[in-house]
């Protein structure tokens, strides 16, 4: 029975060995650190369910999309605009029609990109999260234009009306509060992807990555099963979009121009985008690099470049590629 | 009437510059199978390049010197992809695709910073050539003399590239190189130099195509991922690694875009991605594309 | 009725006739090699029949049902699998979960992102017994790429067996492999596909693996059938000995080493 894990990949009693400490450090998080680095982490914690949406198309299925910034970017006007037009507070409802429209829209965007080679599909990705944005920016009595929406958190509510902002350090509650909210989420969107990915499915998935011909030859329809994982990896991503504009307060078509796509790659590609823990780790160490870096220098998409580049010709396995094969060697040598 | 033709003119101006940067990456794309990123970013750097020498070395000076410099775009832009294929790309021939295009990716973010850091944030222009060059009449109206030579120069550069694709030595060693790298490399033709040639050539293309266009239209930061994304449209409606087919497509693209800035101002982008589309729905090899 | 049958079926690439009207019938229970010299058409022809290549005329008929234009996948539900002549694997995979993804394609257990696949104990049951049929189970866990020429030619078979197809076509399942282990690897293959009744079509070159295990040859020649028989008829027949070996004769076929 024990011999049922895979040896390509932890072995299931070490994960849990190193996921219990860390989940109990992070619960117990607030009571250490001050405001600011709350909502730092958060955000951290939201750009790693962004990054785990992008790796299932990327390490798993193969495909390399550089628009995903579009599906951020759509969950995240989707809140605005509820709130702009319809006054509503609910994160709850926030989340099932930020994910019904991310969905429709990566449904659609889906279709037409995953008919294509990778060349193409990069560049049709990129090519219709621009449309997404000319549409933000030139839509101005819309959307807001580049003044953008504003998401106050005063009006927020969680769980259904039952936690709200109001009165004495609003702010300090709401921070506290929303952090653990979008670390239940996280923790959610990391066991459902960890479930998918281990699934039937997601090693169809991986047979498609490794060998189209042979997959279809086994009977695997593949461009349904790209689309499928466009569609979840669409959503994923527009949930972490939902959740940031809360936290940020504001949304401007800056998340859906084409740098932000590149961040969201930049940031699986340095945890490692053939591991499944990769992204995650990736999206919180480029949330702090990203804070320390735009404060230092002017030029951040040099200094993004400089080490992407790096990264490609060094280290393309990315800090856990490249940590799990050290520890792999260090165990057999020891 | 008069400003139909003046908007055919503009459109078969526009064409030209499209033409240059989407001939360039057909031609890296045919030859060595790559797909660069950065390739928009490098006819930036190309109207950035010219328009700096223009501003510094020949403010007042007679059109001849402008003329001089105009194409210094072109070469710097030229130069710095000799450099970039021998050290960033050809360490990854035998990866797989993915780190290909995320290295072209890494350069596009470097260079827009380099262009930004180098030249600052403000337009530049080389408005001296146009003025120099004067108008000439058409009909009623007024056209610039400058974009007549502009389109003359995209049909010599087509006339020129397909003389050596198809009436060159060096063009049948790049389309053997391109249809079978081994075979070529068996048969002892040293493929990392024809390798080095071909990118620097379709990097030149791209900078001769920024070159060109800076004295009608100022060069700003942004321009490159702009321009990345129409030359990819012309090439997925023309066909990637097809010279007539990016001729067509920049043709297209162009009045396309001519006709959708005039009647649908908001969308005229999302019109062009329509039809992007829909060809690759319809024939997702482009009209002259190779499978 | 006949399992395969194919009615004048051509594939033509410009002049060269790749597959050149082939009227050939396979029944149940047939262990058929196809030999021929190079360019014969071979392998083109079971390109065909599995549908890598689009036939330029003609029909294919499976099971009496008209399978000319079903796509791969169409064609794997009907139940003709493959293997590959260039070993085709899924390289990143353990060998393992090359054959449990082969099984839960076939039960159409794809689709299911739910459930972890690892924790399917029939499923990982039935892969481990395959493993085992195809002497693979001591590299269970073992990357395909890691693995030896003639255990990846093994479990590329494996995996077209997985798939419990009534037709299965072997593409040169021994070819890249030493001598020493072609034998143990058509033992092996032979003994499974025999074992379970599975009508098999097997590209070959080696006339020895072809006159031991086949109960019928057909021998190709410039994309069509030249002769077809039992293994004493064939090497009885010296129009063949001349195609495929350029002497004929008593001990034509006798290796001469």
């Amino acid at each position: 029975m024990s011999k049922n894990a895979s040896r390509t990949g932890p072995s299931t009693p070490l994960i849990v060995a190193c996921v219990i400490p860390i989940l109990v450090v992070l619960m117990a998080l607030p009571r250490f650190v001050d405001v600011y680095q709350i909502q730092l982490f958060t955000y951290g914690l939201i750009y790693a369910i962004a990054a785990l949406g992008f790796n299932l198309l990327l390490g798993y299925t193969g495909l390399l999309s550089f628009g995903h910034s579009a599906y951020f970017g759509l969950g995240a006007y989707s809140a605005a605009f509820l709130v702009r037009y319809f006054g509503i507070g609910s994160i709850e409802v926030y989340i099932l029609f930020g994910l019904l429209v991310t969905g429709l829209i990566s449904a659609a965007f889906g279709y037409v990109c995953v008919r294509h080679t990778r060349i193409f599909f990069g560049i049709l990705t990129l090519a219709l999260s621009q449309v997404l944005w000319t549409l933000a920016y030139k839509f101005f009595w819309v959307t807001g234009g580049t003044d953008g929406l504003r998401v106050a958190f005063a009006n927020l509510t969680l769980l259904g009306g039952l936690i709200d902002f109001k009165g004495r350090n609003a702010y300090q509650s709401f921070v506290q509060s929303y952090y653990y909210y979008v670390l239940f989420l996280f923790c959610v969107c990391t066991l459902l992807m960890w479930v998918i990915v281990h699934s039937p499915f997601g090693k169809a998935l991986q047979a498609i990555r490794d060998n189209e011909t042979r997959a279809q030859f086994l009977g695997i329809p593949i461009r349904r099963y790209r689309w499928l994982a466009f569609l979840l990896s669409g959503s994923f991503t527009g949930l972490a979009g939902i959740l940031w504009v809360p936290l940020n307060g504001l949304v401007t078509p800056d998340i859906l121009y084409w740098p932000f796509s590149g961040e969201i790659v930049f940031m699986t590609v340095l945890g490692g985008f053939r591991t499944f823990s990769g992204p995650i780790v990736g999206a919180i160490v480029f949330n702090y690099l990203k804070v320390y870096a735009v404060a230092s220098t002017a030029y951040w998409q040099f200094m993004l470049g400089a080490v992407l580049l790096v990264l490609v010709l060094a280290l393309p396995t990315g800090i856990v590629g490249t940590l799990a094969r050290q520890f792999g060697k260090f165990r057999k040598r020891g | 009437m008069d400003i139909l033709i003046i908007q055919i003119l503009n459109s078969i101006f526009y064409a030209c510059i499209l033409f240059l940067i989407a001939a360039g990456l057909s031609l890296i794309y045919g030859v060595m199978r790559i797909v660069n990123l950065a390739h928009g970013s490098l006819y930036a750097l190309g109207a950035y390049v010219t328009a700096w020498a223009i501003g510094t070395f020949a403010a007042g000076a007679p059109l001849w010197v402008l003329f001089l410099l105009l194409p210094s775009g072109a070469i710097a832009v030229a130069a710095v992809g000799a450099l970039i294929e021998p050290t960033l790309l050809r360490p990854l021939y035998n990866r797989p695709e993915e780190y290909q295009l995320l290295i072209t990716f890494a350069l596009l973010l470097i260079l827009e910073d380099v262009m930004h850091f180098l030249f600052g944030g403000v337009p530049l222009t080389a408005g001296a050539v146009i003025d120099s060059m004067g108008t000439i009449r058409i009909l009623n109206l007024r056209y610039p003399v400058y974009n007549l030579v502009v389109i003359f120069i995209g049909i010599a550069a087509a006339v020129f590239l397909w003389a050596v694709i198809y009436r060159t030595r060096f063009g049948v060693i790049l389309r053997a190189t391109s249809q079978n790298m081994r075979m070529a490399s068996a048969l002892g033709l040293n493929v990392k130099w024809v390798y080095v040639q071909a990118f620097a050539l379709g990097c030149f293309m791209a900078g001769l195509g920024g070159a060109v266009v800076v004295p009608a239209q100022a060069a700003v930061l942004g321009m490159g991922v702009e321009a990345l994304i129409l030359a990819f449209v012309v090439v997925v409606i023309g066909g990637l690694g097809s010279l007539e087919g990016a001729l067509i497509g920049a043709l297209i693209v162009s009045f396309v875009r001519t006709a959708g800035i005039q009647f649908f101002p908001e969308v005229e982008l999302a019109v062009l991605y329509l039809i992007a589309a829909i060809v690759l729905l319809v024939k997702p090899t482009g009209l002259f594309g190779r499978a | 009725m006949n399992l395969l049958e194919t009615v004048n079926l051509k594939k033509y690439f410009g002049d060269t006739h790749a597959v050149d009207d082939v009227s050939l019938t396979i029944a149940e229970r047939e262990f058929v090699s196809l030999v021929g010299p190079n360019g014969a058409g071979k392998t083109s022809l079971v390109n065909v029949i599995s549908a890598l290549l689009p036939s330029d005329s003609g029909k294919i008929l499976f099971k009496g049902e008209d399978i000319t234009h079903a796509s791969v996948t169409d064609r794997v539900k009907a139940g003709i699998a493959r293997s590959f002549q260039i070993v085709n694997l899924f390289d990143d995979l353990t060998a393992f979960d090359n054959v449990t993804l082969a099984i839960f394609s076939r039960q159409g257990k794809t689709t299911n992102l739910t459930a972890l696949a690892h924790l399917d104990h029939a499923v990982s049951a039935e892969a481990d017994t395959i493993l085992g049929q195809f002497n693979l189970v001591g590299k269970r866990n073992e990357r395909a790429r890691d693995l030896s020429q003639g255990e990846r030619k093994l479990l590329d078979v494996a995996l077209a067996y997985a798939l419990r197809p009534k037709l299965l076509f072997l593409d040169e399942p021994t070819s890249g492999v030493s001598t020493r282990d072609k034998g143990q690897i058509m033992d092996t293959i032979a003994s499974v596909v025999r074992g379970e009744g599975i009508t098999a079509v097997i590209v070959e070159h080696d006339m020895d693996v072809v006159f031991k295990y086949s109960n019928r040859i057909v021998v190709m020649q410039q994309g069509a059938i030249l002769a077809q028989g039992t293994p004493d008829e064939i090497k009885n027949n010296d129009q063949v000995a001349m195609v495929l070996l350029g002497s004929s004769g008593p001990d034509a076929f006798t290796r001469k080493d």
